[in-house]
């Protein structure tokens, strides 16, 4: 057993290391016209020697030709690609050697859309659980709403974000309220749809069970149905909190909001920062990953006090 | 005033219709299944309508089914135009490349053990990640046009794709395979006569869910760039000029182009495993 957890950190790493490895051999076809273009510029003697010419040109050719540009191709001011480590670089300027509360610092904007993502989240899994719990109670509701909430699963409901965001500006609600609507809708239906399968879990012989014991529809709520429910909830409010994330980043796209990754990911674009989108990337990422872990974390500990771990 | 009462009643009547269907004798016919939610929607529409026009909400703040149905209607040009350049061209051929090479992909990883050791861990950490984030980037490798669209829904729809694929192909139990081995069956014989069928519900449940996030995809990373057409370019741009009815219009154009493209995955994986428990029924 031990010996297969070594062989798959092994595996991960060799696999995160061709990744780094790719990435670095693509940064050099990717940047060498930007690079030549400036060696151009400061006088020195590059092959072809006119842009013109070298526009038509694929970019293989070109590193063959002018080997000595290999190691600019990584120190670029703005690559197209940047390599790992300056992207690297600025995550590391931007989180520990900014202080949090400046404007550049990523933590401060990660902070900004983290508490969007984190509002919306808790009021659309609450609302999700409980439009749930209606759902497995009252057959109306069951037979009305769940197959929309089905069907709202397929569709790109992410389309309304910038609606939102203007309309609530237009009645003077902004801030962080209509990101968090955002976060809230998307990450409401896939909490209904897991949480009414869970909920529906328990099978009939357990049913019955409560039944003979004469249990009232609340008793066979919270002794059976609700704690049958956890695992399923867990796997949708994972689900749920990526998608609050997405939601939250892209609710900072129309207005141009000043604050946010979504933000630092639009700004990066407009002024041709790529160093910046890509550590405002990673910081989406790593954020994600925290959030997904977090969750994973309290699912083990909940479902191993309530003996249901495998 | 009247008009938002007659929204309350209609409420009551809705509810009222639907609590009859449920509590009588049909309830589990296919009838009411079908009727219940039309019914309940349609309550909705006519609700939303009548309290718009009852409480006079301005058009830019919520436009009333109505007017959006005479834009849907007026506009169907360039709905039209819209639909092409970003579901035809960017999610369509985004999702087609991006499944095709997932899948590719996966019959690599479960070929090599190493591969899927390494590959999967990582593949999973990627599929939860917020990679509409990606697409700044790829708008600016592969210009405003749709390549960069569906660029994006290529790296959207791979990783979960990947990760389906590779766990439909450890489906096939170990029992069957030894007697495929008993059969002497070389391994791509009993990859296309055993663990390929063995995969397929799982290759669909992927392929179900790269149909939503391929339009997600597609619609955020026009917000990114766009030509001046594209659902994403007209929806960003309609709400900039407050032309609300106009993006409800897209919006609707976008649920059923999505609901389309997911009921017809599903109906080609109702016939293509029809042997699965979950299709009997």
């Amino acid at each position: 057993m031990r010996s297969e957890g070594i062989r798959a950190i092994w595996a991960v790493l060799t696999v995160v290391g061709v990744i780094l490895l790719f990435w670095y051999a693509a940064s050099v076809p990717m940047n060498i016209k930007g690079v030549l273009t400036e060696f151009e510029r400061a006088g020195q003697q590059v092959d072809p020697p006119k842009a013109v010419d070298r526009r038509d040109m694929s970019e293989f050719e070109l590193v063959i030709d002018n080997p000595y540009a290999i190691d600019e191709t990584w120190e670029q001011d703005r690559p197209r690609l940047p390599a790992p480590h300056q992207v690297a670089e600025e995550l590391w300027e931007t989180t520990v050697e900014k202080k949090i509360t400046s404007k550049r610092s990523l933590i401060y904007h990660s902070w900004v859309t983290l508490s969007a993502t984190m509002l919306g989240f808790a009021i659309g899994t609450g609302l999700g659980i409980l439009l749930a719990v209606g759902i497995v109670h009252s057959r109306v509701m069951d037979l009305s709403v769940m197959p929309w909430a089905i069907v709202s699963q397929t569709i790109p409901i992410i389309a309304l974000a910038p609606m939102i965001i203007v309309v609530l500006y237009s009645i003077g609600i902004q801030g962080i309220i209509p990101k968090a609507v955002i976060s809230a809708y998307l990450s409401f239906f896939p909490v209904v749809v897991g949480m009414v399968k869970g909920l529906r879990s328990p099978d009939a012989m357990q049913l019955d069970l409560l039944r003979t014991y004469s249990a009232s529809s609340s008793q066979g709520f919270w002794k059976l149905r609700l704690p049958a429910s956890m695992p399923y909830l867990f796997t949708s409010l994972k689900i749920g909190i990526a998608a609050s994330l997405v939601g939250a980043i892209v609710g900072e796209l129309p207005t141009g909001a000043v604050a946010g990754l979504g933000a630092r990911l639009l700004a990066g674009s407009y002024y041709g920062q790529t160093v910046q989108i890509w550590s405002a990337l990673f910081a989406a990422a790593i954020l994600a990953a925290c959030l997904v872990g977090l969750l994973g974390m309290v699912e083990r500990s909940v479902l191993k006090r309530m003996g249901m771990a495998q | 005033m009247i008009l938002v009462l007659g929204a309350v009643l209609l409420w009551l009547f809705g509810w009222w219709l639907n609590s009859r269907l449920a509590s009588g004798p049909q309830a589990n016919s296919r009838l009411v299944r079908f009727l219940a939610p039309l019914i309940f929607g349609l309550t909705i529409i006519g609700i939303w309508e009548l309290f718009v026009r009852g409480l006079n909400v301005p058009l830019v703040i919520l436009p009333a089914p109505s007017v959006i149905a005479v834009r849907f209607a007026g506009s169907l040009p360039i709905l039209w135009v819209d639909f092409v350049q970003t579901i035809i061209k960017g999610a369509l051929s985004g999702y087609i490349i991006g499944c095709f090479s997932a899948f590719l992909m996966a019959i690599a990883v479960d070929r090599w053990d190493f591969l899927r050791l390494g590959l999967l861990p990582v593949g999973n950490f990627v599929a939860a990640l917020p990679i509409v984030g990606t697409a700044p980037i790829l708008v600016m490798w592969f210009g405003f046009d749709w390549h960069s669209k569906a660029a994006v829904v290529v790296v959207m729809v791979f990783f979960p794709m990947l990760v389906n694929t590779v766990a439909g192909l450890r489906e096939a139990t170990v029992m069957q395979r030894d007697l495929m081995e008993t059969y002497a069956a070389t391994y791509w014989q009993s990859f296309l006569k055993l663990r390929l069928p063995a995969a397929m519900p799982f290759v669909f449940n992927g392929l179900k869910i790269s149909t939503t996030l391929a339009l997600i995809g597609a619609i955020v990373a026009e917000f990114f760039g766009s030509p001046t057409l594209g659902m994403g370019f007209r929806i960003s741009t309609s709400v900039g000029q407050l032309s609300l009815d106009m993006v409800w219009a897209e919006i609707v154009v976008a649920a059923l182009a999505g609901t389309a493209f997911y009921g017809l995955v599903a109906m080609i994986e109702k016939a293509v495993t029809f042997w699965h428990p979950s299709q009997r029924g």
